[in-house]
């Protein structure tokens, strides 16, 4: 399809004819830009494997990621247990396969409320400018005082520690990031003809908003956001690890690092395969992340 | 305007962010549900008349702006309420723990920068060959590590298997490498990859081209040329990332079992300590804004094409 749009026939079908080339490719040069990417290609592949795990988890393992079985504590990895045993003699390798499902849910669902969070506010703030700008832009630059996970260390302060406040703890936390891409994507694009048009022709402003802004900026937010998974993925499991987000015995990569804490000396594997685990999810994503930020915004691109 | 009057001028904008942040701190107690005085008194030992006594004594009998003059008014003179865990002044065991953050934030900075910027560089001069791949590669492992694994890692080599290093604690060079190292390196990963492409920009750009038609020798032109441009955006980010050292230590501190204001924050939590979380939030925005101050006056000394308006 492209190939017979790009040949020019006149001046003026060749002028309608790059128009319409150019709406229609613009996901498609994205998607060839990323399959040419070798390293974006193993990071897709690496979480789709990763996600089918977590997915298929009961059929894929032979345990009970909780069951207690008292005659099998601590065993070394062996054909029976391919990642070793905990002091609670539960199969680490079934642990890591079901927190597979709590570590990706934490991402995306953080993800989704700081994309909801900022984008909104963001876009608002970027869209009227003035008193709502300033007002959002204000709170957006006191979270910054508390960077990384402190935000959302504070806001586990208020809501008690638990996954689930974890979740929104780290989506909070993140919110500020979405707010400041939207709000600079929307400025750039606020003032193009079209928009002016769409206003002119007297769309509402969250017509506007919706429908001929966001399509505008969702490729940098998708980069944004898919590298936010793998953040939130991180921040998540360090609230467990730190006491602040799943309770025992949720089979969370955090947490499973976190019990195997006392018995480094003995137990090498306890810690090392969760370990292992965060950090081979998180890095297929940031491989993704790098190609869909090459694929999206090629003028960025070295 | 002089950096000095910018300086100042910085201080003082900071005064309504502080005055806001002193606000919404006050309200955090409002915001965790359930009774203040209850969660003074924490849920075993409270009876209808203690709840009422400590109600009276914390002034929550008062309306809401009043107890928030009166809070402004402690928090000016240096009182930040006592713990409610241990019943110690706030201030007082903040100022204890706040040298040992602040040694662990500097020397994992200074990790991070002496290797980020050594590897960024390194892998701008090699662009495009193996060097610049297993740097970059490096690099990608450092940013998708999560701290307390690597933590732990170091503690399993140093400490348990070759036994260089003690596992935890404080107050002696020897308890400090390790959880440096932990802090510094994935920070450095990060910083590598700035420093890199921004070199990379640099390095085509023309003046640079000039420099070396002069025949200026490859290192000066590296180093008096190059390096000083490409480090512009790197001092950003080292800024941003002291701010991340900071609260990267929370974890690094319970880890190590250190003496710190990020494990103290986390302590504070689980005990549902509340003056403690309010005096600890004050204090690290306090400085996080502050060091942010002065990295945007570094930039001063880095790039004389800025000025302060």
């Amino acid at each position: 399809m492209n190939e017979r749009a790009a040949v020019p026939i006149g001046p003026q079908p060749a002028a309608d004819a790059g128009l319409t080339r150019k709406q229609r490719s613009l996901w498609g040069d994205a998607l060839r830009r990323l399959r040419r990417n070798p390293g974006s290609m193993i990071g897709l592949a690496l979480l789709l494997l990763i996600i089918a795990a977590a997915l298929l988890a009961p059929v894929i393992t032979r345990y009970d990621p909780v069951t207690i079985v008292s005659g099998e504590r601590l065993l070394p990895p062996s054909a029976e247990h391919w990642f070793g045993t905990d002091s609670f003699g539960r199969d680490i390798y079934t642990r890591i396969v079901y927190g597979g499902q709590i570590s990706l849910r934490v991402g995306v669902v953080a993800v989704a409320i700081a994309a909801l969070l900022g984008v909104t506010g963001g876009m608002l703030a970027g869209y009227f400018g003035g008193w709502t700008d300033s007002i959002i832009m204000r709170i957006a630059d006191i979270t910054l005082a508390f960077p990384g996970i402190l935000l959302a260390l504070v806001v586990i302060a208020i809501l008690g520690p638990s996954l689930f406040n974890a979740m929104i703890a780290v989506g909070i936390a993140a919110a500020p990031t979405y707010a400041r891409v939207a709000r600079a994507m929307v400025m750039k694009v606020k003032t193009e003809a079209y928009i002016e048009a769409a206003i002119c022709a007297g769309n509402p402003p969250r017509r506007v908003l919706l429908r001929h802004i966001l399509p505008n900026v969702i490729g940098s937010l998708i980069v944004v956001a898919t590298l936010g998974v793998a953040g939130a993925i991180i921040a998540g499991a360090a609230l467990s690890f730190l006491g602040l987000g799943a309770k025992p015995p949720t089979p969370e990569w955090g947490l499973i690092l976190s019990e195997g804490r006392s018995y480094l000396r003995h137990a090498w594997w306890i810690t090392t395969f969760p370990g292992l685990a965060i950090m081979i999810t998180v890095l297929s994503i940031n491989l993704l992340g790098d190609g869909l930020r090459d694929a999206l915004e090629p003028r960025m691109t070295r | 305007m002089s950096i000095t009057r910018y300086a100042a001028r910085r201080l003082l904008a900071t005064i309504p962010t502080l005055l806001v942040l002193t606000v919404l701190v006050f309200l955090m107690l409002q915001l965790v549900p359930g009774d203040p005085a209850e969660i003074f008194l924490g849920e075993k030992r409270s009876t209808p008349e203690l709840l009422e006594r400590v109600r009276q004594d914390m002034g929550l009998d008062q309306p809401l702006y009043v107890q928030y003059l009166t809070y402004m008014g402690n928090l000016v003179r240096g009182d930040f309420g006592k713990s409610l865990f241990n019943d110690q002044p706030v201030l007082d065991q903040i100022l204890v723990a706040l040298p040992y953050t602040l040694t662990l934030a500097l020397s994992a900075l200074l990790i991070s920068t002496i290797l980020g910027v050594g590897l960024g560089i390194l892998a701008a001069l090699k662009h495009n060959t193996w060097i610049d791949t297993a740097a970059m590669g490096l690099a990608l492992i450092g940013v998708s590590m999560p701290v307390f694994w690597l933590g732990l890692l170091l503690i399993l080599i140093f400490s348990v298997n070759l036994k260089w290093f003690p596992p935890m604690g404080q107050g002696s060079l020897d308890r400090l490498v390790l959880p440096a190292l932990a802090l510094g390196l994935l920070s450095s990963a990060t910083l590598a990859r700035l420093v890199r492409s921004s070199m990379l920009d640099v390095l085509s750009d023309d003046y640079i081209r000039t420099a070396h038609a002069k025949g200026l020798r490859t290192q000066s032109v590296i180093v008096r040329h190059a390096l000083r441009n490409a480090l512009i955006p790197a001092v950003t980010v080292m800024g941003l990332q002291f701010g991340g050292l900071i609260s990267g230590a929370v974890i690094t501190e319970s880890i190590f079992a250190r003496i710190g204001l990020g494990r103290m924050y986390v302590e504070s939590i689980l005990n549902k300590d509340m003056t403690m979380i309010q005096g600890l939030t004050l204090v690290l925005a306090l400085m996080i804004m502050l060091i942010n101050i002065v990295v945007d006056l570094s930039y001063a000394v880095l790039d004389p094409r800025i000025h302060y308006e």
